[in-house]
């Protein structure tokens, strides 16, 4: 279909793609956000990396390398024909620092979902977007709605500037999501108003 | 791809050997600065698609529409190091255009504005 194929090739000189970030340790709920507020169900692509390993189970002791895949899953939300933001969830394990520099170039801005049984889990990622001057929000995941720590005992063991917007979340609820997103956009704008 | 008993690797294995054959073993692409949102889209797939081999034929079908390298990747279960390569092919052979992404060392505060005007309205 000669026409549909011309008008998609105009669109794709038009639309705007942005990136948000939502990070986090492993099982905190990243892909379950990506899907609560995605118009698709969450995408998954994988990057295979050739990484060299030590023989910490190689009884040679000779350095091979080894194929190791980092699984990224993704959504979208299609604000206009000419505006599209992309949802990806970071891998968890910190070893793939290269992936998350391509994934934060460019992007937005992030969220940094975190586990009040698991804070530690959050430190890799809030540091990572502290160094690079990305800005970020926190969302305190709230599994069945046990709240386990107030919003300030949170923020005192996390360590975060007092700028830094911590709230509490059910990264399964869209309402939810979409509100974790509402605040890390507004907080873009904001640092960006007192930059600009 | 048919499971012969000469088959030293089983299906967990995956597609080992056509992957990486296809894009001549290269996984990083050279010219295109291709970021995961960076959306493509085919000039004229139908007929583009006879004139490449088979896998790059996929890209073309798939891209009829503005898909971003991240969603072509998904769509075609490739890991993204390959993908790149072949849509930068693609779009060396102008069979493919481009658009990067977003990039917010210029601040565009309307544009923010629209994005949380549109999360808003979900």
């Amino acid at each position: 279909m000669a026409s549909a194929t011309s008008e998609a090739s105009e669109a794709v000189l038009q639309a705007v793609t942005v990136k948000i970030l939502i990070a986090g340790g492993f099982g905190v709920g990243k892909t379950t956000m990506v899907g609560a507020v995605s118009e698709i169900d969450p995408l998954h692509t994988e990057e295979v990396i050739t990484e060299s390993s030590f023989g910490i189970d190689d009884l040679t002791g000779v350095e091979r390398k080894s194929t190791t895949t980092v699984a990224l899953d993704f959504g979208r939300i299609t604000i206009d024909p000419e505006l599209v933001v992309y949802l990806f969830g970071t891998p968890g394990q910190h070893r793939f620092w290269f992936m998350w520099d391509e994934l934060s170039r460019g992007a937005l801005g992030a969220i940094v979902l975190a586990d009040t049984r698991r804070l530690d889990d959050s430190f890799a990622a809030i540091d990572f977007f502290e160094r690079r001057e990305i800005p970020f929000v926190i969302g305190v995941n709230c599994f069945d709605g046990v709240q386990l720590y107030s919003v300030g005992e949170v923020r005192q063991a996390l360590d975060v500037a007092a700028t830094v917007p911590l709230v509490l979340c059910d990264a399964r609820e869209r309402a939810s999501a979409k509100q974790l997103l509402i605040t890390l956009v507004e907080h873009v704008m904001a640092r960006r108003g007192i930059v600009g | 791809m048919n499971t012969t008993d000469d088959e030293w690797y089983d299906e967990e294995a995956g597609p080992l050997v056509p992957l990486y054959a296809v894009t001549g073993g290269r996984t990083r692409p050279s010219r295109y600065d291709l970021d995961l949102i960076t959306l493509v889209v085919a000039i004229d797939p139908d007929a583009h698609a006879r004139l490449v081999e088979p896998e790059y034929a996929d890209v073309l079908r798939v891209c009829a529409y503005p898909l971003s390298v991240a969603e072509v990747a998904a769509r075609l279960s490739l890991p993204l190091g390959v993908i790149k390569v072949m849509i930068s092919d693609l779009i060396e052979r102008r069979y493919l255009i481009f658009r990067s992404s977003w990039q917010p060392a210029a601040p565009d505060l309307d544009m923010m504005q629209k994005v949380l005007d549109g999360i808003r309205n979900l």
